[in-house]
């Protein structure tokens, strides 16, 4: 069953919505102690980095979620909180991806927000895009990015720039688009982080 | 690359969808929800749905509406109709809406565009802007475009962008309900003036109207609404078009 970590950052409705008629289940964790009830976790996160790990310090979660072994999905903010750093605030951040959240604004030329749908190009083979074409569009909106790189980025888009789409470090996984709203192929992702992850 | 998005409007009244063929004549087209999910199969990209309850029920059938809409369909969705307080916003964003649209809220008090912005981040806010020629100038207008304002139309939108605007849908009142196609002109003088995304609105009539507008104004996203509801243009049939015409399209 899935953990939805529960910091109070952005609404949950739509994911949640999506897991429902999926008939995926899932809980909330509000506290330390229920981590164990849960075999996998999702970070959800909308907004600002800086407040949401504010938020996420106050919860007093971030050392449980620090040392987890099992698999955790980071999605949008909440896929960059796993970062080091963020330039939205000058925010440190939980420093589990040897990276950083950057701006768009000063390397890309293009519009912000990066608003739309756009392809997703597919670096390494992970059970979460199973069923999932190379190239498949999904759901984005943000004004930072986290920044690509080899030995973490197992998918990435392009906005003016290269950016990490996807990342997965051992049993951290992120996606700075939206599954829960990204059709159908959205869903299939969040079902695969339901069931085919280990 | 980011995609075009084609976004079908739905306009909603006590619960039920509804589109004049103007502003002030409509007729019922149904249930949004259903309507929703069926766009949403058909590849619609994103949707707009915009309120016009005028009851004191307003605010219960449109967290409703939104809830609804965001239990069955799986696209983002856009909520606008008499958005004036934080409160609403609020609301509406624990129902699941992904961006609240305010039009005349934000003409007549400007620094709400500031304090959404703050409180929920640009990307949760589209300014709706109505615009009418009159007199040799574009003139945002106001209550479907039956007050006209002394601001212009690009000062207007720019002044949005500033104060936090994360996307602007820009409606022609010139070209709305006439199917003559959009205002490609004055949507390329706006697209070129701003950095954040721009939806047209107003006019469409057939696929070659929304190949012109990408064409020619370069804007991220095109609405209409009765093309779609009465399947005067199928959405996949328009997709198919827009990509053999070289456009990056989902």
């Amino acid at each position: 069953m899935i953990g939805i970590i529960n910091y109070g950052a952005g609404n949950i409705f739509s994911l949640t919505a999506a897991l429902e008629r999926h008939d995926i289940p899932y809980g909330m964790v509000n506290k330390p102690e229920d981590f164990d009830q849960y075999d996998r976790y999702i970070i959800p996160g909308v907004g600002h980095a800086g407040s949401a790990m504010h938020k996420l310090e106050e919860t007093g979660l971030v050392p449980m979620i620090k040392g987890l072994t099992k698999p955790i999905l980071g999605i949008c903010v909440g896929m960059q909180l796993l970062t080091q750093f963020s330039e939205e605030g000058n925010s440190v951040l939980l420093g589990i991806l040897p990276g950083k959240t950057l701006h768009f604004s000063d390397r890309s030329k293009l519009k912000v927000p990066h608003t739309g749908w756009n392809k997703v190009q597919i670096q390494r083979e992970d059970a979460l895009f199973d069923g999932i074409d190379d190239g498949t569009y999904f759901y984005f909106v943000h004004s930072f990015y986290v920044e690509y790189n080899t030995n973490f980025t197992s998918a990435l888009s392009e906005y003016g720039i290269q950016f990490s789409a996807a990342v997965k470090q051992n049993n951290y996984y992120g996606v700075q688009f939206h599954p829960e709203k990204s059709g159908e192929s959205g869903e299939k992702l969040l079902i695969n982080f339901a069931q085919k992850i280990a | 690359m980011v995609a075009k998005r084609i976004i079908p409007c739905l306009d909603v009244k006590d619960g039920r969808t509804v589109k004049g063929v103007n502003f002030v004549d409509i007729r019922d087209a149904g249930d949004p929800v259903e309507l929703a999910w069926q766009y949403s199969k058909q590849n619609a990209d994103e949707l707009v749905f915009l309120d016009i309850t005028a009851t004191h029920e307003r605010r219960k059938t449109m967290v409703e509406l939104v809830k609804a809409v965001a239990r069955n369909v799986n696209i983002p969705f856009t909520i606008g109709g008499g958005i004036v307080e934080i409160s609403d916003a609020d609301v509406l964003l624990n129902s699941g809406a992904d961006k609240i649209s305010i039009n005349s809220a934000a003409v007549r008090n400007p620094a709400f565009i500031d304090e959404l912005a703050a409180a929920f981040g640009k990307q949760f806010v589209v300014v709706a802007v109505d615009t009418k020629f009159v007199n040799g100038k574009n003139w945002v207008h106001l209550n479907g475009g039956r007050i006209q304002t002394e601001i212009e139309t690009e000062d207007w939108i720019k002044e949005a962008q500033e104060r936090g605007a994360g996307e602007v849908l820009l409606t022609s009142m010139d070209h709305d309900g006439t199917k003559s196609g959009f205002d490609n002109m004055l949507l390329k003088k706006i697209n070129d003036s701003i950095s954040i995304p721009l939806i047209a609105s107003g006019g469409a009539g057939n696929v070659q109207h929304f190949i012109d507008v990408f064409r020619e104004s370069d804007v991220d996203a095109a609405l209409a609404a009765s093309v779609f509801h009465y399947g005067e243009i199928l959405i996949p049939d328009l997709k198919e078009e827009l990509r053999k015409n070289n456009f990056a399209i989902r």
